[in-house]
């Protein structure tokens, strides 16, 4: 293990203290600053999140009633994929990065990110991306609608114009995740405070290493397939195109490849934080450390030889459909071990309720409701029947929104003092979080009923039977959507007003982060600290 | 007070609908009960070890709080806890493993069926062929435009109707093998249990045996383009002796309609019907209004195919275009469909090209 360098000779002769950022907007294209670069990466996140938001609200009042009232199919199909790549690759991934970028120097007592210019650049190419892709939506025949899985044919043969600049997008957000992921694994693996080992490391920082190590694993191949994409529309390739000789179903096994520890790159730095959040709250010690470590790592393994359980009704061989039925349902021992040991470390502790912990006391309980139909999904035979169904929606937004976003606004209040030097608004954080868990639940659960009883995904229209939930989910939409202008306002009043925080912020919050003052200075830990 | 004896009554008429239905359709095949059971099992289940759990977690959550004085222990490792928490997880799925399999291994005995359909997915309809008998026909969604656009008010099997059903035998093992003809479908039934994607270039198997007559209604579930939403699965379960007769009836109608090519038509007789093929076959994706979908769908009106040579536009509409979302229709229309919609396209939608083609001179 490389020991930390605190010889770089550009860092010596600076004096920190009196060295703040630059002037203007320059400070923002040009700085190396982990916290800038952080704040960047959650203010367009958010705005993302916003973007994604309104595409969501505009396909739940679509389904508010039977019959097409407010778009065409093609455009709500537009709306759907949008939808999807928007919260995936803008919103989720992008706050994950931003909270890494923040904390995880201050965690492991590093003065700064292992390669700052290049982070400045990995951010900076995030919001062409996104220009790119939702430029599409002002082109001839519009945006991408063929799914944020983009299947082909329909992706390829079929697909609109602007699918060409979707995969130029798409080279892109992967290009700034891979070297988001780079940057991660060399601030860990060599700018920890002399005495953190690895087993010392917090529980955000192992989840993030483990997520970087996914991301390289597997954005080269999310890179390949939409080049083979490139090849069949542009070059005339047949990868994907049968009359050519190609095989469509290898879309689908090359997509997953990486579609599916994707969805783990999207929770376990949720993981990570609600194992920071529930010990500072609960005022004990995380319960079985080593085990949350081991199983964060086996998920991740583990995620590798499952991709297929999307594809169940695809016509796999029997015995292809019991492999991946199998290694699906092992995911479930390592998740559960994670879930116990969270209830364990609330287990005779001392709790307090703020809004960091209502935030992760939810994403406790609707991840595990997540979890459990996630174990219904992996059952072969049954995933016939819910497969492409609204309890497929049901099923990855309980782990997406209560989960990964729930997890996101949950990090956001219990570090934003730290950031803002400014305590907390506990009245306007709790009335968020109610807001949101009320809304979020009738958005979603209903979703369940309606879609063992039969609804596909992705129909902008729907039989009469499926009305009476369809109507509830979208109210809850429109509860969940309004209630993240709080989001907003709770954020700016933070960072305007507030009353002074202290260095500690919350009475049992342990770690590095806490040992710098609030606001956490320009510059931190520019000599490493000691750990024990 | 009227919903909850809609729901009483729906419950007794089996497979109608239920509004604010809840769980899984139980099917009406012994292969759908036994998934539904598998259902319901892993569901009890997760009932179980959520109750666990969250009662658990409630516990604390109410008993050790700061308010009420609680002051935290210290522990935070157990080896024996934390081994017996991944053994018993693991137990439980092996038990559900087993079944599972068992079931699976049933789904995918596609051997010694009675009756073989082909099914092929197309945008937006279903191509049901009858590998035995010489039967071939194209199932679209009859939903009328206006229910859809809200004009008028929708029937009881809105978005699950279609004009020719697909019909199979009671009592019988029917092999479906499935495929499609341009992206990927996906053809279910849930009263089935029969989910199986339809890919260009596989054939995918499946199969069912229907222990009652009845009508069961499914849709595409895989999303296939702009019209994913409208392009249902209705299956007709006929008695053995219901389903001959259907067979001898389809054969009596494909003599007549070959008839029906030789005769000639007159040019308001063949725009009247080609109105109607117009709207099932091409408005999909060319529009009622024939101005197609800019960027995506060519426009019919001033097109320079459809005022062009008569010969050219038969032959797009005969053929297709390559590479393109224009389905080759020979298989699709017979020839006085074809003669029909290219004189109605040619004289209607704002064109008056002012020719005709009658039937016999369509080459498929």
């Amino acid at each position: 293990m490389a020991t930390v360098d605190v010889d770089l000779p550009h860092v010596k002769d600076e004096d920190p203290h009196h060295h703040g950022p630059a002037k203007g907007i320059g400070r923002w294209l040009f700085t190396t600053n982990h916290k800038d670069i952080g704040s960047m990466y959650l203010i367009f996140s958010l705005c993302m999140f916003m973007i994604g938001g309104i595409m969501a609200l505009i396909i739940r009042a679509e389904l508010f009633q039977p019959g097409l009232q407010l778009v065409e199919p093609n455009f709500f199909n537009q709306m759907t994929t949008m939808h999807g790549l928007i919260m995936v690759f803008g919103a989720v991934m992008p706050a994950f990065v931003g909270l890494a970028n923040w904390m995880i120097p201050m965690q492991i007592g590093a003065p700064d990110m292992a390669l700052p210019r290049m982070n400045n650049w990995s951010f900076w190419i995030l919001p062409f991306a996104f220009l790119i892709l939702l430029s599409s939506l002002f082109m001839p025949g519009g945006a991408p609608n063929f799914g944020w899985t983009f299947y082909a044919p329909l992706s390829t043969t079929y697909a609109p114009e602007s699918v060409t600049f979707f995969i130029f997008g798409v080279h892109i957000m992967g290009a700034s995740s891979i070297m988001g992921a780079i940057n991660i694994i060399a601030t860990i693996l060599n700018m920890r405070a002399p005495g953190m080992t690895l087993m010392k490391m917090p529980l955000f920082v192992w989840t993030w290493l483990i997520t970087a190590f996914l991301l390289i694993a597997v954005m080269p191949v999310l890179a390949g397939v939409v080049t083979m994409m490139l090849m069949d529309i542009h070059f005339g390739t047949s990868f994907f195109n049968a009359a050519g000789g190609g095989d469509p179903v290898l879309f689908q096994h090359v997509f997953w490849f990486f579609g599916h520890p994707e969805v783990y790159i999207m929770i376990l730095p949720a993981f990570g934080i609600i194992s920071e959040i529930i010990p500072t709250f609960a005022r004990k010690r995380l319960f079985g450390y080593s085990s949350m470590v081991y199983a964060v790592a086996s998920i991740a393994l583990l995620s590798f030889v499952v991709w297929a359980h999307h594809m169940f009704t695809v016509g796999m061989p029997l015995v292809g459909e019991v492999f991946f039925m199998f290694a699906t349902m092992l995911i479930a021992v390592p998740t559960g071990v994670k879930v116990f040991n969270w209830i364990a470390t609330m287990f005779r502790g001392s709790m307090t309720f703020e809004t960091p912990m209502l935030f992760a006391l939810a994403f406790v309980v609707l991840f595990t409701i997540g979890g459990f139909s996630g174990l219904m999904l992996a059952i072969a035979p049954a995933d016939f029947q819910y497969h492409d169904t609204y309890f497929v929606v049901a099923h990855f937004h309980y782990v997406l929104v209560p989960g990964a976003i729930f997890s996101i606004m949950a990090a956001t209040y219990y570090w934003l003092p730290k950031w803002t030097g400014h305590q907390l608004n506990e009245t306007m954080g709790k009335f968020h979080f109610w807001l949101s868990f009320v809304g979020v639940n009738i958005t979603f659960f209903p979703m369940h009923f309606v879609g063992l009883a039969g609804m596909p995904r992705r129909i902008p229209d729907y039989a009469l039977q499926f009305a009476d939930f369809n109507s509830m989910a979208s109210v809850g939409a429109f509860i969940f959507g309004f209630s993240q202008l709080v989001f907003i306002y709770n954020i700016i009043q933070n960072v305007r007003v507030g009353e002074k925080a202290t260095a500690q912020v919350w009475e049992g919050a342990n770690g590095l982060e806490w040992t710098i003052p609030s606001p956490a200075p320009y510059h931190t830990f520019s000599t490493p600290p000691k750990v024990d | 007070m009227s919903k909850a004896l809609l729901l009483a009554l729906s419950l007794i008429a089996g497979p109608a609908w239920a509004d604010w239905q809840l769980n899984m359709n139980e099917g009406v095949t012994a292969l759908s009960r036994e998934i539904f059971d598998l259902h319901m099992l892993i569901f009890w289940i997760c009932v179980a070890i959520g109750v666990v759990v969250f009662g658990v977690m409630f516990y604390s959550i109410f008993k050790h709080r700061k308010s009420k004085g609680a002051v935290a222990d210290h522990w935070h490792e157990n080896t024996t806890v934390e081994v017996i928490w991944t053994v018993v997880p693991f137990v439980i799925l092996i038990g559900m493993a087993v079944p599972a399999t068992a079931t699976l291994i049933d789904m995918y005995d596609t051997s010694e069926a009675d009756v073989d359909i082909q099914i092929t997915g197309y945008q937006w309809k279903w191509r049901y062929q009858y590998l035995d008998e010489d039967i071939d026909f194209f199932s679209n969604l009859s939903t009328p435009r206006d229910e859809i656009v809200n004009a008028s008010a929708k029937n009881p099997n809105y978005l699950l109707e279609v004009d020719n059903p697909l019909v199979i035998p009671a009592n019988k093992k029917v092999r479906f093998l499935i495929t499609a003809n341009d992206v990927i479908h996906s053809w279910w039934v849930p009263h089935f249990a029969v989910k199986k994607d339809a890919i260009p270039g596989f054939i995918n198997e499946s199969w069912v045996n229907v222990e009652e007559p009845g009508v069961y209604r499914g849709q595409c579930t895989e999303l296939c383009g702009k019209d994913h939403g409208f392009m249902p699965v209705v299956v007709e379960v006929k008695s053995e002796a219901d389903y001959a007769k259907w067979v001898a009836d389809q054969k009596a109608m494909k003599l007549a309609m070959a008839g029906e090519a030789s005769k000639e038509f007159s040019m308001d007789d063949l725009i009247a019907k080609g109105e109607g093929v117009y709207n099932t076959a091409c408005a999909g994706c060319h529009q009622p209004n024939g101005q197609g979908i800019p960027g995506a769908f060519p426009a019919i009106t001033g097109s320079a195919i459809a005022t062009g040579a008569i010969d050219a536009h038969i032959d797009i509409i005969v053929n297709g275009k390559a590479g393109t979302a224009m389905q080759a229709f020979k298989e699709q229309l017979s020839a006085v469909d074809i003669a029909a919609v290219v004189t109605y396209q040619r004289n209607a939608l704002g064109n008056s090209v002012g020719d005709m083609v009658q039937p016999s001179a369509i080459q498929k």
